[in-house]
């Protein structure tokens, strides 16, 4: 519904353009026929919901291909690169925020925080030039952009066209994620069952990996649901700086085209998908946690 | 700073640049050309990967396609009767010869023997009659579709003859029908396949990414140099930039920023020519309301820009100064640039004699895209000088199509016209800009009842003369088409007309 508020609040109609400067008014009479936009507001909204109760995305203004086709091809792009980055940054982040936080006293522990506050303030498209400037151009190791014409039937030209944008996203999660890990840390490592462990006579690691992981992990487990869904949000901005046809291309193109079936449909889906990850980020969290597992099950 | 810090010291990078420079030089001692070299021993099994910004929307040019799909399929994959060549000419193509009845009405055409579409099918007029049709129908979204409304009657009378009858003279059909690309008759829904009779035939297309062209094995023309093309697409200049630099594409179609070409300009790994696009940057005037009706103030404003330093600020040493509408690859083209030319001090007394010796303000509505803000502000300081205030109004392309094209609603406007032999825009005095000069619309008018292409061409040089020495717009200059490829492939087209990008003499060193 608000989705489909906010598309017609856009200036300018499909039919323009679909048909650029010099058509007649006839074409564009034509061309609104075809796509729907002189149907009052009212109609065009049933004739949305209606279709995507049937799971009907609809057919694109501009290339009159099916919606619903052209997005599974969008998502062997957008998923892999999402959760490849996904995986990199939480090795990067875990390891290093632990570091932060317990040897805070040391240099290389305050250079992971300041390099992190780093990658948080500087945009991820720039992170992207970066990478492109010194592993693309300069030193050749990974090509600048696009993806292979048969996508995954060349599965090691795929993963090499997305070296780059997967370290870019990377870098940048991992720069918030090592935040949070580190600050979790930090309170695991002042509280008193960690102090109480210690006391009983386990060793520091010993007594961290097995109370502190576990304690810290929980409230971790739910930001890194949040930073899984803007991860993917986020692949707007990098599949355009690496040319990528993602899901995050096809929004761009459809929004500067006026396609609006086009541009439903890929929110459509990328709402969906987060609510996913949210709703698996919640379950990853209760099984971990005794205490909410009791609540899941409606115990006191 | 930097420089300084490493002088003296040479780097591998720098060493591999040097050894580049010695082996260029002692080609260069040798008398031989790199270019020659390239030719001489060319790779027939290659695939060109070429670099594009313009991905088609879809793949038929009846269903608001867009420019990309005429860069790919245009010449490669679909042919015409005629076909337009990369200089401006038109020539033969799936019609092998055709004459023209003594009115001028009607035109019969005679195929090529032994065509066929890539499924097989052999090429017959009623695919021709199909074909043209397809373009002047109800329902098309062709741009040609107005060109095209003379046609009263197709006829086929045998396999290889089509008959036109055409309701008054156009001595622009055979201009015309190059863009009518001829379809198999049985083909349904061109918009994600084809079914032509070119060259190449389409291998696959990945939307967002990339379409790729395999050589036509069975074509009955002279067979490309290569073994097929990738159209790689891109949305931002600089990935596309960095493919070419890092040898992910070969050519680059079309390089719209000057800001790019610095870093392949004198590279001798790559290639950068400069060819003579169609696309217009113009101040528009509307030449309906004061102050722009008066025509002493439009040829005061014309001399009050330096049109030069604009385009040297914008391109650099690229572009071409155009003193008309007509550019060099229209045949009615002529140097036009001494009318008009700059001189404020004229421009001021001109301004007087017009009855504005203090000047006036406009409103100049300026696309909110490149390069037309810069334009704006550099015609806003130029106009300063001789006491006339500019106001800029930034809108989007959106509120330019209803304000200025469609209500009319504006003092002057900056707009960039891509077509090739638009001229006619001003026979008519509808069009947005509003020029209506009586003796410029029958000229234009009577071109096309010419008998022969000749008086076609004098008549429009003549109208175009007329135009230009009313001042009907200011036409600030012609944007350049620049293809940088990496030197190892020549054969490309340079001008890119009508954005066509014909692949099939290119060739890629082995």
């Amino acid at each position: 519904m608000v989705l489909f508020a906010l598309l017609r609040l856009l200036p300018g109609d499909p039919a323009n353009a679909l048909l650029g400067v010099g058509a007649t008014a006839e074409q564009i009479a034509a061309a609104k026929a075809q796509v729907g936009s002189d149907l009052p507001l009212a109609e065009q909204f049933v004739r949305f919901v209606s279709s995507l109760a049937r799971f009907d995305l609809g057919t694109s203004f501009v290339s009159q291909a099916p919606v619903g086709a052209e997005i599974p091809n969008r998502l062997t792009v957008t998923i892999p690169v999402t959760l490849l980055s996904f995986a990199l940054a939480i090795v990067l982040a875990v390891p290093l925020g632990i570091v932060a936080a317990v040897k805070a006293d040391r240099w290389y522990g305050g250079v992971i925080s300041v390099v992190s506050q780093l990658g948080i303030a500087i945009p991820v498209f720039w992170v992207g030039i970066l990478l492109v400037t010194a592993f693309a151009i300069n030193i050749r190791l990974f090509p600048s952009g696009g993806f292979p014409r048969h996508g995954w039937a060349e599965p090691l030209e795929a993963l090499r066209n997305l070296a780059l944008p997967v370290l870019t996203i990377a870098v940048v999660m991992a720069s918030s994620l090592l935040r949070y890990v580190r600050s979790a840390t930090q309170d695991v490592l002042g509280s008193d069952y960690l102090r109480t462990a210690r006391a009983l006579g386990s060793g520091f690691t010993e007594a961290l990996l097995r109370h502190g992981v576990r304690n810290g992990v929980v409230p971790i487990i739910s930001i890194i649901g949040i930073e899984l869904a803007s991860t993917f949000l986020g692949a707007v901005v990098v599949e355009r700086v690496f040319a990528l046809p993602g899901l995050g291309s096809m929004l761009l193109l459809g929004i500067s085209q006026r396609d609006y079936p086009n541009v439903q449909g890929v929110l459509f889906v990328s709402t969906l998908l987060v609510l996913l990850i949210g709703f698996i980020a919640d379950l990853v969290q209760r099984l971990v946690d005794p205490r909410l597992r009791d609540r899941m099950v409606g115990s006191p | 700073m930097s420089n300084s810090i490493f002088r003296g010291s040479v780097t591998r990078r720098q060493f591999g640049a040097r050894a580049i420079a010695a082996t260029a030089a002692m080609v260069a001692l040798l008398g031989v050309s790199p270019a020659v070299l390239a030719q001489a021993a060319f790779d027939k099994d290659a695939v060109i990967e070429i670099g594009s910004l313009y991905e088609p929307q879809n793949l038929d040019n009846t269903a608001g396609a867009g420019q990309g799909v005429n860069e790919a399929f245009n010449g490669n994959v679909y042919e015409a009767l005629f076909a337009l060549t990369d200089a401006g000419t038109v020539e033969n193509s799936l019609a092998k010869d055709y004459t023209v009845s003594e009115d001028g009405l009607t035109y019969t055409f005679t195929l090529q023997s032994g065509v066929t579409f890539h499924s097989g099918d052999p090429l017959t007029s009623a695919d021709v009659k199909a074909s043209i049709e397809r373009v002047t129908a109800e329902a098309s979204k062709s741009s040609r579709k107005k060109s095209l409304a003379t046609i009263a009657k197709i006829e086929t009378p045998d396999d290889a003859t089509v008959v036109i009858t055409l309701s008054e003279k156009s001595i622009s059909l055979p201009y015309n029908l190059s863009y009518v690309w001829i379809v198999n008759d049985t083909a349904t829904s061109l918009t994600d396949k084809e079914d032509g009779t070119g060259p190449y035939t389409l291998a696959d297309w990945r939307r967002g990414s990339t379409l790729s062209l395999d050589r036509n094995d069975k074509y009955w023309g002279t067979a490309p140099t290569n073994a097929g093309v990738t159209f790689n697409y891109f949305t931002d200049a600089t990935a596309l930039n960095n493919a070419l630099l890092t040898g992910a594409v070969d050519i680059i179609t079309s390089v719209q920023s000057p800001d790019a070409l610095a870093q392949f300009k004198d590279n001798a790994d790559f290639t950068v020519t400069n060819g003579q696009s169609t696309t217009k940057e113009i101040l528009a005037f509307n030449d309906r309301v004061a102050p722009f009706d008066n025509v002493k103030v439009r040829k005061a404003i014309a001399r009050a820009i330096d049109d030069k330093k604009l385009l040297e600020s914008i391109w650099g040493e690229y572009g071409t100064l155009i003193g008309s509408f007509v550019p060099p690859t229209d045949p009615w083209y002529t140097d036009l640039t001494a009318v008009d030319a700059y001189d404020p001090e004229s421009a001021k007394a001109l301004l007087t004699e017009a009855g504005y010796p203090d000047g006036f303000t406009f409103k100049l509505d300026t696309p909110d895209y490149d390069p037309h803000p810069i334009v704006a502000e550099f015609i806003k300081s130029e106009l300063a000088k001789v006491g006339v205030t500019v106001e800029i109004n930034i809108i989007t392309a959106n509120e330019w199509y209803t304000k200025v094209y469609q209500s009319l609603d504006f003092a002057a406007t900056l707009q960039e016209h891509v077509n090739h032999r638009d001229i006619v825009f001003y026979g008519n005095p509808d069009f947005y800009w509003g020029y209506n000069n009586p003796k410029v619309i029958e000229l234009i008018k009577q071109s096309e009842a010419s008998a022969t292409v000749d008086e076609q061409t004098a008549k429009l040089l003549e109208a175009n003369k007329l135009i230009a020495e009313d001042a009907a717009s200011d036409w600030l200059y012609l944007y350049p088409q620049i293809v940088v490829s990496a030197a190892s492939v020549t054969g490309y087209p340079v001008n890119g007309l009508n954005s066509q990008f014909f692949a099939y003499d290119i060739q890629k060193a082995e």
